[in-house]
């Protein structure tokens, strides 16, 4: 059962890798998370069929892969994880959309390009989620959030929602080990017995979930979360906003990948 | 005003099964004493300790910190100064780090930053773990996630302390460790606990709860030596008090 012990660090993953000190993890949290919510915001905005145009919208992300000392292969993982979803939302695309268009020279079909704008807009957009919790800590989102005046009740859903999931998870895999040892060559669970162990799961989480809250109250929770100090907005952290922000929007505006391409080619308009 | 004294007077409490856990409990614990609470399982220790920090409320009968009887309004005063430690760290422990975990307290009670940093500091320092400040409570052992829950408790500078088990499923090497900390604090002291031995080390007075009633409150050098008392609630003598099983001798002067 290597790989339970595995999932709880990774469940970490993030935590960890929020506690860097690169100065990417020093700007604001605040001005990330507007950062963020700007670029979410124009990337989604692009037409539904708009593939090239999206590419210089990479940029963002890389540039916090790399200047955030992130390891690549578990954002990319965890932005795997919900392809299946993306896919299975796009996949209808090139079967009703079979409109002919040329690129190039290669003809194709604009569900296919519906379907990939909808693949890669979806990802980034993934991608750049993980990337902020990862530079910033969730603890920090929720504070930046409440500054924000989002209200607390949704701020303190999704901070508790995100530090109760591991405890969801390890009794979960607590019951499965005890569920295999008892079941021998037997592979998963048999759906007979799935009910009262699902039901039996949710219980053991609301009893744990309840000890936790209580232990909370104990020590002064009132329901507004402290995460400590949080400095004060200084230019620098306007300027990383703002100048990545007047980024997304010439990209919105004119197709750089396109420029790029006929400044190379020479192939004008 | 001191918060040292704890008074229980005539308390009652049933679960909404009709399970009478808690049946006509009083008791008056003095400043700087350490109380160590025994019984069998489900003898209703867990539950009174509930009750002494208001996770639950008591059916009839009162609880009274310091001079201050424990209600809805005095709730957040009495839990500023009553620490609870929980009987399974990983309960009380959910926060990114340990550091962040043992400021959890304080920050909820407002303080600034720079008192914050030098509560938690002090409270690390106390049981010794200055070292673990930035590492990951759920990855820590279990020893050290007890001390670490020990510590969020102590950052709060409390003037009681109730521990709900502080040894179990401790290592020996580390349940030593504990019983040297708790010995080490001049705090008001309770502690529940099937450690006989625990409790012989560092508690002078011991409340025996049977089937939700107090069976016996008394000197625990006197309790702990009374084998009809400790079989007739389901405990045993302690250990160390037991005669040697060899040789048959009394380990310690009777």
């Amino acid at each position: 059962m290597s790989n339970i012990t595995n999932s709880l660090y990774d469940i970490g993953l993030l935590d960890d890798l929020a506690r860097k000190k690169t100065f990417i993890h020093r700007i604001h949290p605040v001005m990330k998370l507007l950062t963020t919510i700007v670029y979410i915001v124009v990337l989604t905005s692009f037409e539904k069929h708009e593939v090239s145009a999206v590419l210089p919208f990479v940029f963002y992300p890389v540039f916090i892969i790399s200047f955030a000392e992130i390891p690549v292969v578990p954002v990319l993982k965890r932005v795997l994880l919900v392809q299946p979803l993306i896919i299975g939302i796009g996949i209808l695309n090139p079967l009703f959309d079979t409109y002919i268009v040329m690129l190039g020279n290669i003809a194709i079909s604009r569900g296919w390009l519906t379907f990939l704008s909808i693949l890669i807009k979806s990802s980034l957009v993934v991608m750049v989620s993980i990337l902020l919790v990862a530079t910033t800590g969730m603890d920090r989102v929720a504070v930046a959030l409440r500054m924000l005046k989002i209200p607390k009740v949704f701020v303190l859903q999704l901070l508790l929602m995100y530090r109760y999931i591991w405890l969801l998870i390890e009794e979960g895999f607590r019951m499965a080990q005890a569920y295999s040892l008892r079941a021998p060559g037997q592979k998963g669970i048999k759906m007979n017995d799935l009910g009262s162990f699902l039901g039996q799961m949710l219980l053991r989480a609301f009893d744990r979930a309840q000890r936790v809250y209580q232990a909370m109250n104990l020590r002064g929770f009132t329901g507004e979360y402290n995460a400590g100090d949080v400095l004060k907005v200084r230019f620098r952290d306007v300027l990383y906003f703002v100048a990545w922000s007047l980024f997304f929007v010439i990209a919105r505006i004119y197709n750089i990948a396109a420029l790029i391409g006929a400044l190379f080619t020479g192939v004008g308009r | 005003m001191s918060y040292h004294k704890l008074e229980v007077r005539n308390l009652y409490f049933s679960y909404p099964d009709g399970h009478e856990a808690v049946k006509n409990v009083s008791f008056t614990i003095y400043h700087g004493e350490s109380v160590g609470l025994i019984g069998a399982n489900g003898a209703g220790k867990s539950t009174l300790l509930m009750l002494l920090v208001g996770l639950l409320l008591p059916d009839q009968g009162e609880v009274l910190v310091g001079d201050v009887r424990l209600t809805k309004k005095t709730l957040s005063a009495i839990r500023q100064r009553v620490g609870f430690v929980f009987q399974n760290p990983d309960d009380q422990l959910f926060m990114p780090t340990v550091y962040d975990d043992v400021a959890f307290g304080p920050r909820n009670y407002g303080l600034d930053e720079d008192e914050v940093k030098l509560r938690v500091e002090r409270a690390l320092e106390m049981v010794g773990i200055p070292h673990l400040r930035d590492r990951v409570p759920f990855r820590l052992s279990g020893g050290e996630k007890r001390v670490v829950a020990i510590a969020s408790v102590l950052s709060m500078q409390p003037d009681i302390l109730i521990m709900d088990e502080p040894t179990s499923a401790l290592d020996p090497k580390s349940r030593r460790m504990v019983i040297n900390l708790l010995k080490g604090f001049d705090h008001t002291k309770i502690i529940a606990s099937h450690d006989l031995d625990m409790v012989l080390e560092t508690c002078r007075r011991v409340i025996v709860l049977n089937e939700g009633e107090i069976a016996a409150d008394g000197m625990a050098e006197e309790i702990l030596r009374d084998k009809k008392l400790l079989e007739s609630c389901g405990l045993e003598m302690p250990l160390s008090l037991q005669r040697c099983p060899v040789c048959g001798t009394s380990k310690k002067p009777l």
